[in-house]
């Protein structure tokens, strides 16, 4: 088992990329389906099934799902509460799906923000979301030290006026490694992860403590090195007052010189991306009469 | 003019008849001659403000009232409404019914409304708002079926319905828990003063004597309601009559309260939770009768038209005019911010507070004060965010309205800048109104040697956290205490306002002045209802450490340690959310001093109880 070092191989990134639509595909069907009274476990099962149907039988980790408040991690302790509960939609409420399938040995790992109805707050959200794809596109490609691109985030999200969720992920983590995986007949599980890919990580994490790089992107001394060539899914979230919103997506980032080969994003045709060009969506708030009160 | 020289001066008066065989309208008159005729018949004595053609809006005094307490209501609503008011039968000018006993049964006074409704508004329903025993009387008009189509929306300030009453005692007597019991026995001792109305003659001579003498000065101690021309000379006759107002209809309707007393008109209660006769827990199941309930708390005693006129206008005419709306529900509410039924509770008691009220935080562009506005904003207050930086302001005032504030404004003023503050004053109250509750929490952390903390460095420290504070404190309370009508002042003081420091002398000095401040304006301004808090946060995740000056250091040092101690309070991760929680909650209660986190509570043990210790922990050296 060997994760790929220099994924810029025209061929593989192709492969990752049709995973990755294939579970974007996954996630706007499922969310597409989402009534009033659907629970995290169904909408969870309904991914599952959705991918299995389309031959996906490994995974990276099982799909999540969470309601209302809990997609913004509100009163989470312990790490079972990720797991998909009895929680049922309301009209109104935020949801995220989070799924990560392989497929044909390739891995994505996704996270897919909806609203049941509309709701203004959440489609601001969503597109200061997009503020941080840009941010951490620009501090890969810097060359900055992961640990200090994560401090960004941190400080822009401050300022957004929104609180860091992805703080509540194991370690902190607002990206981890993904790579090929050896496409076995049984593929078994620990705690919702497959073990493929956990053993992936593991070989990572391995390799990189020798050289001095983690395949976790967190907020710790052991982030502090330049990003390390390989595919990285990147999962800002951003939380504010029992809304949460994030993405997941694939930075591939290699060892190329040239800024723009150096570290690009695997696919820029993903839902929330497109969201940014519709028309008659502009950015601004939905104000009432003119503030903006300087010094009046 | 009417007789007794009060404050509706420039209202149209008319008389109106009402009971009898013969319930059509009497003509207008000017004199008082030709009263009414025939037992039971009554002239009843109706003032009309504001024009016809408005919607309209009726206001129903209490006991022992007249038609004069709603006064300065009703000069707050002619403008955009066509306000009626009248004396109840035998108050005021009205005429009394002969004989007194049997005259003021809620069926007669439900003809004496619906006399006056058809002659002041004969084509479309009227909008009732009733306080006291008027409230009493509105519940039974918004509750029979003789009125239905005739009421638009009723308002209920301090008075129940006596069949909603009497089905509340009814079942605490029935089951008596320990805690219905206890109910029970609340609202029985609160109710004092209708055991003695019961009392035939003693009621009458004491009314008629010292009593009525005593009442106004009784009413401005305790229940702050200024003197003046309120109450009006009519008062002893007024209190006389009306005392049948409770042996006519409190015993028959307590022990008889109708099955069916379901509401036909939407309904907002407003309770203040002062009140010394009615307890709020008297509408702890009131959305069973009146479905779609809207309600509104303010902290006042029993007289809010008198006390409160401002913010009573304010929600009646926010009322009328979401009933014009149409039927549509309340605006839409976002979803709970947190599961759970105690904080789902709370986040209820904070809306029905602080809807509709203008809030004005300071230093809102970033941390607490911008934490604090959205949940000001979630609880439906109106927003004005005060911040330097004009950006991160209008951030939070964006954010605000999306979160629900009905209205938010952005400001950019630096707080140390006086006549910045005093314009800021000026501008606010001339646009939206004086603030209700004012968050002083602009601040700038220092920390570093005294011996090495330059004068411009303390002048800073001081112009912002403590100038800041009294230039806010003294704009915005002296606005509040002209208008009378009581609000609140929170000051952000800080853990390190009761413990010493080696490194932080300018910092703490800054706070510490801040908290002792906010004890002495509490002592001040109490008896104006203005509540003063000081909230001691504690080690919490916000901008400030990133923005500290560190004193007697390199750039570069500098630099490291805005580093180092941003990464220890990301590590403490305590949030500004559940500071700005603390702070709602210390203005719904009027606290004194609000320590926040578990280190500001355990500091404030030591300084009370150790302070030996404290003075040690003061000696040890940060090591950053």
């Amino acid at each position: 088992m060997r994760t790929l070092a220099s994924p810029h191989v025209t061929q593989d990134l192709a492969g990752f990329r049709e995973v990755q639509r294939l579970a974007y595909a996954c996630a706007e069907a499922v969310a597409g389906r989402l009534t009033p009274g659907t629970t995290e476990r169904d909408a969870a099962r309904m991914q599952r099934e959705w991918l299995r149907r389309r031959g996906v039988s490994d995974w990276f980790h099982l799909p999540f799902a969470w309601f209302g408040d809990r997609t913004a991690f509100t009163g989470f302790r312990v790490p079972t509460q990720f797991f998909p509960s009895g929680r049922r939609l309301e009209p109104g409420m935020p949801f995220v799906l989070d799924l990560a399938p392989v497929y044909r040995g390739f891995t994505a790992d996704v996270g897919y923000s909806g609203c049941l109805g509309p709701d203004p707050l959440h489609t601001r959200m969503l597109d200061d979301l997009l503020d941080h794809r840009d941010l951490i596109l620009r501090g890969v490609r810097e060359r900055r030290p992961l640990r200090t691109v994560y401090e960004d985030v941190d400080r822009l999200m401050m300022r957004q006026g929104y609180a860091n969720r992805h703080r509540a992920y194991p370690f902190g983590v607002i990206a981890h490694k993904v790579g090929r995986v050896r496409d076995r007949r049984r593929s078994p599980r620990i705690l919702g992860f497959g073990t493929q890919a956990l053993k992936g990580l593991a070989s990572d994490a391995l390799h990189g403590h020798r050289e001095g790089w983690s395949p976790l992107w967190s907020p710790y001394r052991f982030s502090d090195h330049p990003p390390a060539p390989g595919l990285w899914a990147v999962e800002p979230h951003l939380g504010f007052r029992g809304t949460g919103v994030k993405f997941e997506e694939l930075l591939v980032v290699t060892d190329s010189r040239d800024p723009e080969e150096s570290a690009f994003w695997l696919d820029d045709d993903l839902p929330h991306v497109r969201r940014r060009h519709p028309v008659g969506q502009g950015r601004h708030p939905v104000g009432q009469d003119g503030q903006k009160g300087t010094g009046r | 003019m009417n007789a007794f020289g009060t404050e509706l001066d420039g209202a149209r008066e008319r008389w109106v008849r009402s009971g009898g065989p013969d319930r059509a309208d009497g003509p207008d008159r000017a004199d008082g001659s030709d009263r009414a005729d025939g037992p039971d018949r009554v002239e009843l004595c109706v003032a009309e403000l504001g024009d016809p053609a408005d919607p309209t809006v009726v206001l129903l005094h209490g006991y022992p009232d007249s038609k004069e307490v709603w006064a300065p209501v009703a000069q707050r609503l002619q403008e955009r409404f066509h306000v009626v008011l009248y004396d109840v039968r035998g108050c005021g000018r009205s005429t009394a019914p002969s004989p007194l006993r049997g005259g003021f049964t809620l069926e007669k006074l439900t003809d004496d409304f619906l006399a006056v409704a058809d002659a002041v508004s004969p084509d479309a329903p009227v909008h009732l708002v009733g306080h006291d025993w008027g409230s009493v009387q509105g519940w039974e008009f918004t509750t029979v079926r003789r009125t239905e189509g005739r009421i638009a929306s009723f308002t209920s300030v301090s008075g129940p319905s006596l069949d909603h009453f009497g089905h509340w005692i009814k079942e605490r007597a029935v089951r008596p828990t320990p805690r219905r019991a206890a109910q029970l026995l609340g609202q029985g001792a609160r109710s004092w003063y209708v055991y003695a109305l019961h009392t035939p003659v003693l009621p009458e001579a004491a009314w008629r004597g010292p009593l009525g003498k005593r009442w106004p000065d009784l009413l401005e101690r305790s229940e702050k309601v200024p003197k003046g021309p309120y109450p009006t000379a009519s008062l002893p006759s007024d209190a006389a009559h009306g005392a049948w107002l409770y042996r006519d209809n409190v015993r028959e309707r307590t022990r008889r309260p109708r099955p069916d007393a379901y509401a036909h008109a939407p309904v907002q209660l407003i309770t203040p939770t002062g009140d010394a006769f009615l307890s709020a827990r008297l509408y702890d199941d009131l959305e069973r009768w009146a479905p779609g309930l809207v309600r509104r708390t303010v902290r006042a005693g029993h007289w809010v038209p008198r006390t409160r006129p401002g913010q009573l206008a304010d929600w009646i005419a926010e009322f009328v005019d979401r009933q014009a709306d149409g039927p549509a529900p309340a605006p839409a509410r976002r979803t709970l911010p947190t599961g759970g039924k105690a904080r789902a509770e709370r986040y209820e008691r904070y809306a029905r507070r602080f809807a509709g009220r203008l809030v004005l935080v300071t230093g809102a562009a970033s941390g607490i004060g911008r934490a604090t506005a959205f949940a000001f904003a979630e609880a439906g207050a109106r927003i004005v965010a005060v911040d330097r930086d004009a950006e991160g302001a209008a951030r939070t005032a964006d954010l605000a309205r999306l979160l629900g504030a009905p209205e938010a404004w952005a400001e950019c003023v630096d707080v140390s800048d006086e006549a910045a503050m005093e314009k800021l004053a000026a501008r606010t109250a001339e646009a939206h109104g004086v603030v209700d509750v004012l968050v002083n929490n602009a601040g700038i952390g220092v920390a570093g040697a005294f011996l090495d903390t330059p004068p411009e460095t303390w002048r800073k420290v001081l112009d912002v956290n403590l100038w800041g504070v009294l230039h806010g404190c003294r704009v915005f309370g002296r606005q509040m205490a002209e208008r009378g009508e009581g609000g609140h002042i929170v000051n952000t003081a800080s853990a390190a306002a009761f413990q010493p420091s080696r490194t932080m002398s300018a910092y703490s000095t800054s706070k510490a002045a801040v908290l002792m401040l906010s004890e002495c304006l509490r002592a001040e301004l109490g008896d104006r209802d203005i509540g003063v808090t000081a909230v001691c946060p504690g080690i919490v995740a916000t901008g400030i450490t990133s923005a500290t000056l560190f004193t007697g250091v390199p750039e570069e040092e500098q630099r490291r340690l805005r580093e180092r101690t941003t990464r220890l309070y990301g590590r403490r991760n305590y949030p500004p959310e559940r500071v700005a929680d603390a702070i709602l909650r210390a203005v719904h209660d009027d606290l004194p001093v609000v320590p926040v986190t578990p280190e500001a509570h355990g500091l404030r043990l030591l300084a009370r109880f150790a302070p030996r210790l404290r003075r040690a922990v003061a000696r040890a050296e940060p090591r950053l």
